[in-house]
């Protein structure tokens, strides 16, 4: 039996990639419709409000604004707008980036919570950042208010409010 | 099937090639409400819910997530099917064949217009290694195949462009198509050249809508329902992965669908027993060849049939009498039910002026588009 040897090379990360792998790169965009309960709340978040909508059948007043009552199965019969305070219904402190890389020591920390919004039914949460507060002092029942951007700057979007801040006494 | 299933309810919206009004869940909503309400159901009433989507036509990733609100199925049993409406149908009537679920609520829609960079979605689906390479527009494939299919058939591409003519003038008299229009041959022959012998008008148009149905068993269905549609047969199959090595001039996938479908209605002479085909005419040759898969025209003669009228609303054989997706707009897995949407007003006798006079049996198909090799067929009937 003959044995060939096989001369053995170190390939470099490029060398790796490219001959024992294909590789692609999408580009994929979308521009999804606000249709009219999103376009709503966007545009009332423009004008320094949170609006939600009400079903009379339920009774609930729900947040962000949703055109239909998916429980009732029915269309909501107003749009209102609700208060900008409210109380952290749960909270986290993250300590990684959207592409889970990790933040710097002194950078500090992303801090998203569930806030239950005054004026909306109990349990209706909106999803949003906490800001202006230590990480450890936030607690679970806390108090706390849209900190809106300048008026000028808003444009539409859920970031029109910055952060909710603790309601200091 | 052991236990028979049938479309009590029906709701469409329409397609537009744009929709800014709605969001997809309002866009869902408005025909859930129309399809549940012709049912007479509340959606806590119906058992299951399945909706057709493909997450990159979404742009959302586990898009099941996204359908129980739209579809009143909050806590409810609900998935996707990553696949066409016709194909989430079948799994509906078999989910009812298990015995645990009476009613089921099948859903599809186009957001198409939302996807700003369609093509790359198109590539996507092409293979890495063997095609996406090349970085070709991935509808030189449909170029490819019509090509083959032309050459071994012996249809033409004046042939084709009739299918077109025929399907945007039935779509004038659809007033939920987007496409309507009075063409001729020469337009279509001489718009511009994508990859030949691929013609700009040979191409169905993306567009926006969705339709929801609701299926029952059989005693639910007489109870609930004047005017039930019977889902007969269906079935649907796949080819090989590589687009390359398929006999590109017979669509075989939807021929082994349809003998199964035939089978399961008890349909031994399609073009004598089937009073109107909806047929997936994504491209205007893909009508042509999926008439010759379906066996309702032998091969070689989908093109003289359509040339000739046969397929016409007057015709023996009237084929895409909505306008078919080349005149209704293409809604990508939505298709299929757009389709179902025209058998089921043909059925009723609700077509209005495409009405087929005395119309029992249609057959439905769908294509999942370039680069697949998928195809699903369905029986529908107003005779059980
Ligand atoms: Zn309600």
């Amino acid at each position: 039996m003959t044995i060939i040897k096989v001369p053995v090379k170190g390939l470099s990360s490029k060398e790796y990639e490219r001959s024992l792998k294909v590789t692609w790169q999408p580009e994929l965009q979308y521009a999804w419709d606000n249709g009219i309960a999103i376009g709503k709340y966007l545009e009332a978040l423009k004008d320094g409000k949170i609006l939600g909508s009400r079903c009379e059948k339920c009774h609930r007043i729900m947040l962000p604004a949703r055109s239909f009552c998916e429980l009732c199965w029915r269309p909501v019969d107003e749009y209102l707008p609700v208060k900008d305070t409210g109380i952290v219904n749960t909270f986290s402190i993250c300590h990684v980036n959207w592409d889970a890389s990790r933040l710097k020591p002194r950078e500090p920390r992303h801090l998203p919570a569930v806030i239950e919004i005054e004026g909306a039914s109990a349990g209706m949460g909106i999803m949003h950042l906490l800001g202006n507060v230590k990480p450890k002092d936030i607690y679970i029942g806390m108090k706390v208010k849209a900190k809106w951007k300048p008026r000028k700057d808003r444009e539409g979007t859920i970031t029109d409010i910055l952060y909710f801040e603790p309601v200091r006494k | 099937m052991n236990e028979r299933v049938a479309i009590i309810g029906i709701g469409s919206t329409g397609f537009s090639p744009v929709s800014p009004d709605l969001s997809f869940k309002e866009l869902t909503y408005s025909a859930a409400v129309k399809a549940y309400d012709e049912a007479g159901l509340h959606p806590k009433e119906i058992d299951s819910f399945i909706t057709g989507s493909e997450d990159f036509m979404e742009g959302y990733s586990i898009f099941d997530e996204y359908i129980p609100d739209q579809m009143g199925a909050v806590l409810r049993p609900a998935h996707t099917v990553c696949a066409d409406f016709i194909q989430a149908m079948g799994v509906g009537c078999m989910m009812i064949n298990t015995g645990e679920f009476r009613t089921i609520a099948v859903e599809a829609h186009s957001k198409a217009s939302n996807v700003k960079t369609l093509d790359e979605v198109k590539a996507f689906g092409l293979d890495p290694v063997y095609l996406r390479t090349l970085k070709e527009n991935a509808e030189f494939l449909a170029g490819l195949e019509m090509r083959r299919f032309l050459e071994e058939t012996g249809n033409s591409v004046e042939q084709c462009a009739s299918v077109v003519v025929k399907n945007r003038k039935n779509a004038l008299i659809n007033p939920e198509a987007g496409h309507g229009a009075v063409l001729t041959e020469f337009d279509v022959l001489s718009s511009h050249p994508v990859s030949t012998p691929l013609k700009h008008l040979d191409a169905a148009a993306p567009s926006d809508g969705a339709i929801v149905i609701v299926l029952a068993a059989e005693e639910v269905a007489r109870s609930l329902c004047d005017n039930p549609v019977w889902i007969k047969g269906f079935s649907w199959c796949s080819a090989e992965g590589n687009f390359w090595s398929r006999d590109l001039s017979f669509a075989k996938y939807a021929s082994l669908a349809a003998k199964k479908a035939y089978a399961m209605a008890g349909i031994s002479q399609p073009s004598k027993e089937i009073d109107f085909a909806e047929v997936c005419d994504e491209y205007s040759y893909k009508e042509l060849q999926h008439l010759e898969a379906l066996g309702l025209a032998r091969r070689g003669e989908s093109g003289y049939l359509t040339e000739t009228g046969a397929t016409s609303l007057e015709g023996e054989m009237p084929v895409n009498t909505s306008g078919g997706s080349i005149g209704v707009g293409h809604t990508f897995e939505a298709s299929g039910g757009m389709k179902v949407n025209e058998a089921v007003q043909q059925l009723r006798g609700l077509a209005g002026k495409r009405q087929i006079k005395g119309a029992t049996t249609g057959l439905v198909q769908s294509w999942r588009g370039v680069p697949t090799g998928t195809g699903s067929v369905a029986i529908l009937s107003n005779e059980s």
